[in-house]
C-alpha cells in the first residue's frame, strides 16, 4: 500500500520498480478469478468504462473488455477510424462528451505517441494508455514481465532479448522501461534500420546477429514484423528478413540454455517467427494472453476511484 | 516538543487473552465442535479468511484428521474484492490468494476467520463463496467474538467470547507469520 499507482497509466518510463511489484503482485492472485465457474467479483460495480480506440487492435480491446466485465464495470467501446480524427481538440472533446455522460475512467489507444498523457491532463476520468504510437504500451509491458516473472520466478539479473523492429514498437519500450527496473537485463536486436539511432540511451545492449542474442539470452521477445515496413523500405524483403533474423528451431537448438520465448501477437509466423518455435515446448506466448486479463484487471483495480477528491475523503476502514 | 502537550491516544499495555497453549486447547475444541455440528467431516470444507484465518483453518484440519482420521479439504478466501468499502478505504488493499480446493456444490463449507467484529468481512465471504457453488450449508467458526455487529451475523462455533470497546483491537498472533501463537487484547485509552 506503499506506492498508489495515482490517477493514470501512461507509461513505464516514471513508474517506480516498487509501482510495478505492486501491479505484478496484484494481477497475481486476480489470474484465479478467470479460471472460476462465475468469472466475475463485484470491485467495480458501478463504475464506467470506455475503451476508446482510435486505432485497430482485438486482442488489447477484448483483453481490456474481459478485464473490465471480469470487475463487474459497465463497458463502451468507442472505435473510430484514425482517418476521420485529428490529433488535439477532437480527441479531448470526444473524451469531455463522454464524461459529460457521467464515465469513470478512459482507455485508449491512439497513433500518436503522447496521446494518453495529453488526455489524462484533460479530464478528470483515470486514464489508461492501450498503446499510444510508438510510445509505450504499458499493460503488455507488465504482462510479458508477469510472464516472465512467473516463468523465472525473479526478474533480477534475467537477460531478455527484444528481436525485431525496436524502432517502431512501443511494447519494447515499455518493456525496456520495465524490464530495467526490475534488474533484468535488456538486449536487442534486430536491422539497425528498425533500431532507434539513439539505442544506447536505453541502456540495453544491442545484439546485430539473432545468433549472439540467442547464445545470451534466458528470454526472447520476439516482435511483430509490420508487414508496411518492407514497402517503406526498412528491409529489403520478408523471407530475407525470416532469413537473417527469424527465430527458428534450428537457431534455438544451438543454444547454451532452453530460451523462454513470448511473442506480443498478432504473429507473422514464417516471417520473424517459425510456427515450430510459436507452437514449441518453450513459448508461452498463449501464458502472456491470460496473463494480460489479469494483469488489466490490476490495473483497474489499483487506479479506480484515484480520482483526488476520493483519496481525500478516504479513511482508514478496518473489518 | 517542549511546552506543549498534545493530547494523544495512549496504547495501554496488551494483555493475553489466549496464550500458546490455550490457542491449542481452544482450537482443538473448536475442531470438536466443527465436526460435531456439521455431522462428521466426510462433506466437510474448511476455508480459512485471509490472513490469519487460513492458519487457523490449517490447525483445526490437523485436529480433525488427527481424530477422525481423513483429512479435511481446506481452502483460503481472500474477500478484498468483495468488501463494501473499496470506495471510501483510500489506497487499495493489497489482495491476496483465494484457493477453493473443490467443488463445494452440497458440500458443509466452514468458514475460519480469527475475530468476529463487525460481520463485514464474512458477509463478503459469504457473497465469494457463492460465485463457487453453493454448498449445502456454510459455517462461521471464528477464534474471538468481539462483539460490535453492524450485520445480522453470527458465529456457529466460537473460541473466546470478549466484550471490547469500539476503540480497543485484538490481534491474533500465529506461529507461522508472527513467530509465536497468542491473543491479546489492547485496549486504546485517552490521554488528557
Amino acid at each position: 500500500m506503499s506506492a498508489p499507482l495515482g490517477k493514470d497509466l501512461l507509461g513505464l518510463e516514471h513508474l517506480s520498480a516498487e509501482q510495478i511489484t505492486l501491479i505484478l503482485d496484484t494481477a497475481e492472485p486476480l489470474r484465479e478469478i478467470s479460471e472460476r465457474a462465475i468469472k466475475k467479483v463485484p470491485t467495480l460495480r458501478g463504475a464506467t468504462v470506455v475503451n476508446l480506440f482510435f486505432e485497430a487492435s482485438t486482442r488489447t480491446r477484448i483483453s481490456f473488455e474481459f478485464a473490465e466485465k471480469r470487475m463487474s464495470a459497465d463497458t463502451v467501446n468507442v472505435a473510430t477510424s484514425a482517418s476521420s480524427v485529428t490529433k488535439g481538440e477532437t480527441l479531448v472533446d470526444t473524451a469531455k462528451n463522454l464524461e459529460a455522460m457521467k464515465i469513470d475512467m478512459v482507455v485508449i489507444r491512439h497513433a500518436s505517441s503522447g496521446a494518453a498523457r495529453f488526455l489524462a491532463e484533460r479530464i478528470e476520468s483515470n486514464v489508461i494508455n492501450a498503446g499510444d504510437g510508438t510510445h509505450e504500451h504499458p499493460t503488455q509491458g507488465l504482462l510479458d514481465m508477469l510472464t516472465l516473472r512467473r516463468h523465472f520466478g525473479t526478474l533480477t539479473g534475467k537477460r531478455v532479448c527484444i528481436v525485431g523492429d525496436v524502432l517502431h514498437s512501443r511494447v519494447a519500450r515499455s518493456n525496456i522501461w520495465g524490464l530495467t527496473k526490475l534488474g533484468a537485463e535488456v538486449a536487442v536486436c534486430g536491422p539497425r534500420s528498425l533500431l532507434p539511432t539513439a539505442i544506447s540511451e536505453f541502456g540495453v545492449q544491442v545484439f546485430d546477429r539473432v545468433e549472439q542474442a540467442i547464445e545470451w539470452a534466458d528470454a526472447l521477445n520476439v516482435l511483430r514484423l509490420q508487414l508496411e515496413r518492407m514497402t517503406a523500405g526498412y528491409i529489403p524483403s520478408l523471407r530475407e528478413y525470416n532469413r537473417v533474423f527469424g527465430v527458428t528451431r534450428e537457431r534455438l537448438e544451438r543454444a547454451p540454455r532452453d530460451l523462454v520465448i513470448m511473442h506480443p501477437g498478432p504473429m507473422n509466423r514464417g516471417v520473424e517467427i517459425d510456427s515450430e518455435v510459436a507452437d514449441g515446448p518453450h513459448s508461452v506466448i498463449l501464458e502472456q494472453v491470460t496473463n494480460g486479463v489479469a494483469v488489466r484487471m490490476a490495473v483497474l483495480y489499483l487506479l479506480a476511484g484515484n480520482a483526488p477528491a476520493l483519496a481525500e475523503a478516504a479513511k482508514g476502514g478496518d473489518r | 516538543m517542549p511546552g506543549t502537550h498534545i493530547p494523544q491516544r495512549m496504547p495501554i499495555a496488551p494483555t493475553t487473552v489466549l496464550n500458546a497453549r490455550a490457542l491449542e486447547r481452544t482450537v482443538a475444541r473448536m475442531a470438536d465442535q466443527i465436526v460435531e455440528q456439521s455431522d462428521g467431516s466426510e462433506n466437510l470444507v474448511l476455508v480459512g479468511i485471509q490472513r490469519r484465518g487460513v492458519q487457523l483453518a490449517d490447525r483445526i484440519a490437523q485436529v480433525i484428521t488427527q481424530r477422525e482420521g481423513a483429512a479435511v479439504p481446506r481452502g483460503a478466501l481472500d474477500i478484498t474484492l468483495y468488501r463494501d468499502d473499496l470506495q471510501t478505504v483510500g489506497p487499495r488493499p493489497i489482495v491476496g490468494k483465494t484457493v477453493i480446493p473443490c467443488a463445494i456444490d452440497g458440500k458443509t463449507v466452514c468458514i475460519v476467520d480469527d475475530v468476529l467484529y463487525t460481520g463485514r468481512t464474512i458477509r463478503a465471504a459469504l457473497d465469494e463463496l457463492a460465485d463457487f457453488g453453493r454448498p449445502a450449508r456454510i459455517m462461521l467458526a471464528v477464534l474471538v467474538d468481539r462483539g460490535g455487529r453492524e450485520l445480522p451475523i453470527h458465529a456457529d462455533v466460537v473460541g473466546r467470547t470478549i466484550d471490547v470497546p469500539i476503540r480497543g483491537r485484538v490481534d491474533v498472533l500465529v506461529s507461522e507469520l508472527d513467530g509465536r501463537d497468542e491473543v491479546t487484547m489492547v485496549i486504546a485509552g485517552e490521554e488528557s
